[in-house]
């Protein structure tokens, strides 16, 4: 029986009651499967996120029952509410598509591409989008953006030339954080993530910013090049904490705990935060009780095993450096 | 000669005192309308005029007004919007510049009207010696009572400020404005919500351009119906020109809505025709953003219609063979002038001036912009202008704010129109760098009509 606050929505020809006010992307995740759009920079938890990265841009093709007009333009299904008896093409449109394999083609003109070195590689929204969307050959022949790396803090390195400017850790260190000292400087493609200047920040939940990254442009220094992640067992693990929930993932190789990250969902986003002590400075195991492996739904990469089980030569390579 | 209802006294002797403006019937309007008109029907006479947004969409400023929110115990705010960046469009500069207390008295009704009792100028960093102007002019207006507490014993108070911007063009966006008056990086906000609804400092707020502002006064004097007799059809009043480029006379010129092209540009009391003696090639008639038109698309439209200077008849023909009005920035091309070189202009300007919220602006920009640079210097390819074409089709219509569309567009109507001539630089590249100009074959000329 239909709930009378409800409103129905349609996408890909599957129908859903949901909430009015919901968003598109938010109604498309209640249906499930394929029809939901990527979403590199919306953020369920963080306020004004989404609207940026426009890789989740759909077609309305009727408006509402009471205005049935399509919509002109495509629109970022994460920023745009549904309305009772609308109907939204995703998957279903050539024309979202193609914007769509236009976006991915800009992202990664000015990425380094350098996934063979990168942390993030194996669980990286970037590489899934490429994967999934993308154009095998870039038709981009000019010097691709370059930034220095900067530590921020004691834990974190942002490495700005990965960057997708989705604004994520803005919002998280502004909504998480008390004092602005992360924002965005510049303008254009030479906007970059800046802490103020250089500030170390030092916020108990300033680590979160790592797991809210889309790509590679914040990882943990702890964790840097210790191992790729794909050789790494995902255990969900819990201990006391008198800061956050201390609910969280182990990342173990054997007995050791090489990296310590939040719970994401299917849709790589944080429910609960964790504090900087779970992250960076709980790595003895005997710290945690352990719950059991954790299944990663989402990563085509991890999931999908597609990488060889030997150590490649430049990693270790690396480890060095 | 048209008719001038902004400019009438921009040449008298110290208009931009307070004195002398007054003397010459300045602060009428607000006289008149706190003492015989409600708010509600100055909203009318403006509706009533026709009047349109004069800082590039043309959004009918009645209409904007009444989209209001009007919720109880919320202050709400008029913001003029003088941050006049576009390239060609030189226009508000000059009013503030020769006759601030226009734009002063024009900001003390339109506020009435609207129920603001606080109210903001954002000027473009790069104005200045304009901020001191107004700055010194709004000082005035405060020492003889039409600023401050209870005007003129109406019981109306209104305090009015100006801020200057930083110098960014993306600024001159309405929620980017806002952003920034507010203190914060000047992103465009997502809409909705409207400003109307949610502006500055999440209040009900109204931008409006500095030449839609000081519009209202004489809409005010003279009555609405008065203003609507000027203008053909949906374009009424009289409109600032910005004309720059190879004219006989550059300048800032108001005429009336409705006046032939062709008579803009050739005639004597306008741009006076094309500079020693050169004949037309293009012209981008609303600033840098809208299409640009070959010589034959100028004075007449495809359909052989007589081009004139209003909204309609600019964009007709749509973007295949029409532009828009848009801000009134009109830019003149003569036969020695390069296509590809202008494109790639202000392809660098859009990527300088793009936020970088939005993935297809903030790549997209610097992909034109450096495609472009090959062109123009003859390290272009054939696939290049194809390539052009794709990257501009990708950002048109999927960004935050209109930005994105103002760096697509005049990329997309120089490839649509003078595909031939980016060809050449490509086949004939030592050539084009020799020639500092761009193709002229007489082909192109064969058709022209002025
Ligand atoms: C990138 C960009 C720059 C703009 N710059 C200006 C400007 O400098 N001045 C202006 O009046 N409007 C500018 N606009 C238009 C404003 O967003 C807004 O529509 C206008 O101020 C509304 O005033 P009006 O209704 O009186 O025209 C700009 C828009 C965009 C997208
Ligand atoms: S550093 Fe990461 S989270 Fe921050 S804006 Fe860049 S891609 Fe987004
Ligand atoms: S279109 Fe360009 S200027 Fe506008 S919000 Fe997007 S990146 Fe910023
Ligand atoms: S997720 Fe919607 S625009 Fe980025």
């Amino acid at each position: 029986m239909a709930d009378e606050n409800k409103i129905k929505v349609t996408i890909d020809g599957k129908s859903v009651e949901v909430d009015p006010g919901t968003t598109i992307l938010d109604a498309a995740r209640q249906v499930g499967g394929d029809v939901v759009p990527p979403a590199m920079c919306y953020y369920s938890s963080l306020e004004g996120s989404g609207g940026k990265c426009r890789t989740c841009l759909v077609q309305v093709t009727k408006g509402s029952e009471r205005d049935p007009r399509p919509m002109p333009k495509l629109v970022p299904s994460c920023s745009t509410a549904v309305m009772d008896g609308m109907e939204v093409s995703n998957k279903t449109s050539d024309r979202v598509l193609e914007a769509r394999k236009g976006v991915v083609e800009l992202l990664l003109i000015n990425h380094p591409l350098d996934c063979p070195v990168c942390d993030q590689a194996g669980e990286c929204h970037l590489q899934d989008l490429a994967f999934e969307h993308g154009v095998s050959q870039s038709r981009y022949d000019f010097k691709r953006r370059e930034f220095d790396k900067v530590d921020i803090g004691e834990y974190i390195k942002l490495h700005m030339t990965r960057c997708i400017l989705c604004y994520r850790c803005v919002y998280t260190a502004n909504q998480l954080t008390e004092n602005r000292e992360h924002g965005v400087l510049k303008r254009g493609d030479a906007a970059e993530i800046g802490t103020f200047i250089e500030k170390n920040l030092k916020n108990d939940f300033i680590g979160n910013v790592i797991d809210v990254c889309p790509v590679g442009a914040l990882t943990d220094k702890t964790f840097r090049f210790r191992s790729r992640v794909w050789y790494t067992k995902p255990m969900d693990a819990h201990r006391n904490c008198e800061k956050c929930s201390g609910k969280s993932v182990l990342w173990m190789v054997g007995d050791e705990v090489t990296r310590v990250t939040a719970r994401k969902d299917e849709y790589g986003e944080v429910k609960e935060f964790i504090c900087n002590d779970c992250r960076f400075d709980s790595k003895d195991v005997s710290k945690w009780t352990i719950e059991g492996p954790r299944k990663i739904k989402r990563h085509s990469v991890i999931s999908a095993n597609h990488y060889s089980k030997e150590i490649p030569k430049h990693t270790t390579l690396l480890n060095k450096a | 000669m048209s008719r001038k209802l902004l400019l009438e006294n921009a040449h008298i002797e110290g208009i931009n005192t307070y004195d002398v403006y007054r003397k010459n019937g300045g602060y009428r309007s607000v006289e008149k309308a706190l003492k015989s008109m409600s708010p509600d029907d100055i909203l009318e006479e403006v509706k009533k005029s026709g009047l349109r947004g004069r800082g590039g969409a043309g959004f009918p400023t009645g209409m904007k007004w009444s989209f209001l929110a009007k919720p109880d115990g919320v202050p709400r705010h008029l913001v003029c919007n003088a941050d006049e960046s576009e390239p060609g469009t030189f226009k508000d500069r000059y009013l503030m510049e020769k006759i601030p207390h226009l734009l002063i008295e024009g900001m003390i009704v339109s506020s009435f009207a609207l129920g603001a009792n606080q109210s903001y100028i954002y000027i473009r960093g790069e104005y200045m010696y304009v901020l001191q102007i107004l700055e010194k002019a709004i000082k005035e207006a405060y020492d003889n009572g039409w600023l401050g507490k209870n005007i003129q014993g109406s019981g109306f108070d209104f305090d009015l400020a100006v801020t200057p911007g930083a110098g960014a063009y993306i600024c001159g966006e309405e929620t980017a404005l806002i952003e920034s008056l507010e203190g914060n990086r000047g992103n465009p906000r997502m809409k909705p919500p409207f400003p109307a609804v949610k502006g500055l400092w999440q209040r009900p707020t109204v931008v409006n351009n500095v030449e839609t502002i000081a519009a209202v006064v004489p809409i005010v004097n003279d009555g609405g119906d008065e203003y609507a007799k000027i203008g053909i059809g949906r374009s009424t009043g009289t409109k600032l020109i910005s004309a720059s480029g190879n004219i006989n006379k550059p300048g800032v010129y108001e005429i009336d809505l409705g006046l032939s092209v062709e008579e803009f540009i050739y005639g004597d009391d306008y741009c006076g025709g094309i500079k020693n003696g050169k004949k037309l090639k293009a012209c981008v008639p609303g600033g840098s953003s809208v299409p640009i038109l070959p010589h034959y698309l100028v004075c007449k439209t495809a359909e052989g219609n007589d081009r004139l200077m209003t909204y309609e008849s600019l964009s007709e023909g749509g973007f295949e063979t029409g532009s828009m009005l848009g801000s009134g920035g009109f830019i003149v091309y003569d036969e020695d002038q390069c296509i590809v070189r202008n494109t790639w202009n202000f392809a660098r300007f859009y990527h300088h001036e793009s936020c970088g919220q939005c993935s297809p602006c903030r790549e997209g920009t610097g992909w034109m912009k450096k495609v472009l640079h090959n062109l123009e210097h003859g390290k272009g390819k054939q696939e290049d202008i194809d390539l052009l074409w794709d990257i501009q089709s990708k950002i048109e219509g999927n960004t935050i704010c209109p930005l994105g569309d103002a760096a697509a567009w005049p990329v997309a109507a120089a490839i649509r129109h003078f595909r031939e001539e980016f060809e050449w630089h490509v086949k004939e590249p030592s050539l084009s760098q020799e020639k500092n100009y761009g193709l002229v074959t007489e082909k192109q000329f064969e058709t022209e009509t002025a």
